[in-house]
């Protein structure tokens, strides 16, 4: 007991928070330990350590064509939705206007919806509209799930951006448009570039929407659901999935350095009288 | 004391033609059924330091803005050089401002933000480098050109901000209350300089201030506002010697107000009664107006006297010392004088020993009956 007290020397209140860390991230961690196991069924005890599940990937065609696919739905997707989240959190940031917050809420909405819904409400209306399911309806639909993460990162980008900036801009000579150039745009350019990561993160990984509107091509995980029905892939789909997690945790890392670093920008402005 | 008499703004500056900058007509400002500024009427002269003055919400800096653009006139107009700047964005005017928060771009270094307005300019290369280290060494920062924006101090920026609209040689400076982040000796420095950086450019400095002693060192005229209106203009020693109303008399510092009766009013002169300082024949403010027979007589705390030993003067009145209270080179002693209604605040200097002066004893205090200023409620 007192071995323990001394790793853990909150009590029992640590006890609790390692059981919830463990709970939240044990599942993940078998991933990559099993996709370096020697043995085709992820069993313990471990069998072996080999690269091999690795070195199968980019020897599968369909699983380069679907990652392929997830590139180019991700870079639209994360492209789409910031262009979208930078007019939506500067009118939200800057403006007062009537309707401001229930609009707020709408464009956050998707982020709690659950999401088969929300796929097959896009089905039904994509298939109403006489579009044919392909890449781009993909596209659509990640850019829906995708604005309320953009619109998170951008609007603390743009909050506290001192007003008086842009005015002086202004009074310096500069159109609305130079202004926007030369003062907003570098100044938000973490937040923009830190919203481009997070979204391309969501659409890498989001698979119901994907599953819904998709054609004929898979995405990655499009592509990994249609491998498990077959036992002997699984390893492979371990090792891709582990890729994909240190991908997602990489580029979300790099985002969230990012977003800090720009609202440290924009909101430090008054503090640096001293 | 004769020198002290009011003489008309400019006296500082070379004799010239005095010619309009901006010229202010019937401006009106709303909000909904607020008015920010209510039918203000200005003009400010070429080359004048001209400071608006008055508490927060009085419009001062709703004024200021929409000299810069920033801001329209609900009714009214606003000309520059003889120019109305209706219908012309900020962008477009020949006004520059210093913003109260400097407004420094943060992901430029000084030079960058110096040379940010003359960048559209598309002068020839050197032009522009010459133009940014004349702007620098008017604001005594040479050398600190490549320092990045947040490596800076709080004066720093705001001569980086002063160069940064100096370089454009607007026809008009404005700075909204560009010392109030300062702290009071940097603040009181700035004060000098800016006076002497005005003097040297020659161009109009329209200054937006809450600080009297500020406005009273620096400009050349005031105007006073209160509640969207302006109560007074003219050169900071009439607006403090003879200030229109008790409010401005107020705002500019500690006033003793004597109330009395009007015996005689004739062209521009008054003669009233006064229960502490008998008949007192004084000067009629310009925009006085009777309101019946009494009127309001004031008289600075500094402008009374204390007589010592068996030191007289042919105007003083007698009282008793209620409250002192020591300020290191001066000592305010509050006196009261049978028959004035409220005690009067006496300024002295502590060179003959006013911060000894018991509490209780009986002083004389001697006043010149031209400091006794009569003026509107």
């Amino acid at each position: 007991m007192s071995g323990l007290k001394r790793l853990l020397p909150g009590g029992w209140l640590s006890v609790y928070a390692v059981l919830y860390v463990a709970f939240l991230y044990v599942p993940v961690l078998f991933l990559p330990v099993f996709s370096v196991n020697t043995a085709a069924t992820p069993k313990f005890p471990l069998s072996g350590f080999t690269w091999k599940w690795y070195e199968g990937l980019p020897r599968t065609p369909e699983l380069l064509n679907a990652a392929w696919n997830s590139l180019i739905v991700g870079l639209s997707a994360s492209v789409l939705s910031t262009v979208f989240g930078i007019l939506a959190a500067r009118a939200i940031t800057r403006y007062r206007f009537p309707g401001r917050r229930p609009i707020n809420g709408l464009i956050m909405a998707p982020l709690v919806l659950p999401e088969i819904i929300v796929a097959i409400s896009m089905l039904l209306v994509i298939l109403q509209l006489g579009l044919s399911l392909s890449l781009f309806t993909v596209v659509l639909g990640h850019v829906l799930v995708c604005i309320p993460y953009s619109m998170t990162v951008l609007t603390s980008g743009f909050e506290g951006f001192d007003r008086s900036l842009e005015e002086a801009s202004a009074d310096l000579g500069e159109s609305a448009f130079g202004t926007f150039r030369r003062v907003t745009l570098p100044m938000v350019t973490p937040a923009i570039i830190s919203s481009l990561l997070v979204s391309f993160t969501i659409s890498l990984d989001e698979f119901i929407i994907a599953f819904f509107l998709t054609g004929t091509e898979a995405t990655l995980p499009i592509y990994i659901w249609g491998q498990l029905r077959f036992a002997a892939k699984l390893p492979g789909v371990l090792a891709l999935g582990t890729l994909l997690l240190v991908a997602s945790f990489i580029l979300l890392s790099i985002a969230e350095v990012l977003r800090r670093r720009a609202a440290r920008r924009t909101q430090s402005e008054g503090g640096l009288y001293a | 004391m004769p020198e002290q008499s009011v003489r008309p703004m400019g006296e500082t500056r070379p004799i010239g033609e005095i010619r309009p900058m901006i010229e202010i007509r019937n401006v009106t400002r709303s909000y909904g059924a607020f008015k920010a500024l209510d039918e203000a009427n200005l003009s400010i002269n070429e080359g004048e330091f001209f400071s608006l003055l008055g508490p927060s919400g009085c419009g001062k800096t709703t004024l200021l803005r929409m000299i810069a653009g920033f801001d329209n006139p609900t009714t009214g107009s606003i000309a520059v050089d003889g120019q109305p700047m209706d219908g012309i964005p900020a962008n477009r005017r020949p006004t520059n401002m210093v913003f109260q928060s400097y407004a420094i771009f943060p992901h430029l270094n000084v030079e960058q933000n110096v040379g940010y307005g003359l960048k559209r300019l598309k002068l020839e290369a050197g032009e522009e480098k010459r133009r940014v280290e004349e702007a620098l060494a008017q604001v005594s920062l040479t050398g600190l050109g490549k320092r990045g924006a947040t490596e800076l101090s709080g004066g720093q920026r705001q001569r980086v901000a002063l160069a940064r609209a100096l370089v454009m040689r607007p026809k008009v400076l404005l700075l909204d209350e560009p010392l109030s982040a300062l702290d009071k000796k940097l603040r009181e420095q700035m004060q000098v300089e800016l006076r002497r950086l005005q003097q040297a450019v020659g161009i109009t400095f329209v200054l937006v201030t809450h600080d009297q002693y500020e406005a009273l060192a620096m400009s050349d005229r005031i105007a006073v506002m209160f509640g969207g209106r302006i109560a007074q203009v003219a050169s900071p020693k009439e607006i403090y010697q003879r200030p229109v109303n008790r409010q401005v008399a107020d705002f500019l510092g500690g006033m003793n107000f004597v109330r009395g009766e009007i015996v005689e009013e004739n062209g521009a002169s008054l003669t009233l009664d006064t229960l502490g300082f008998g008949r007192i024949n004084t000067e009629k403010p310009t925009a006085f107006v009777r309101n019946g027979a009494a009127a309001t007589l004031g008289i600075r705390p500094e402008r009374l006297r204390v007589l010592w030993d068996d030191e007289t003067s042919q105007f003083q009145v007698t009282g008793t010392v209620v409250e002192r209270h020591y300020f290191g080179e001066i000592t305010h002693l509050v006196v009261e004088i049978p028959g004035l209604e409220k005690p009067l605040s006496v300024t002295e200097t502590n060179d003959f020993g006013a911060d000894d002066i018991p509490v209780g004893s009986a002083v004389r205090l001697a006043y010149d009956p031209e400091a006794l200023v009569a003026m509107a409620d």
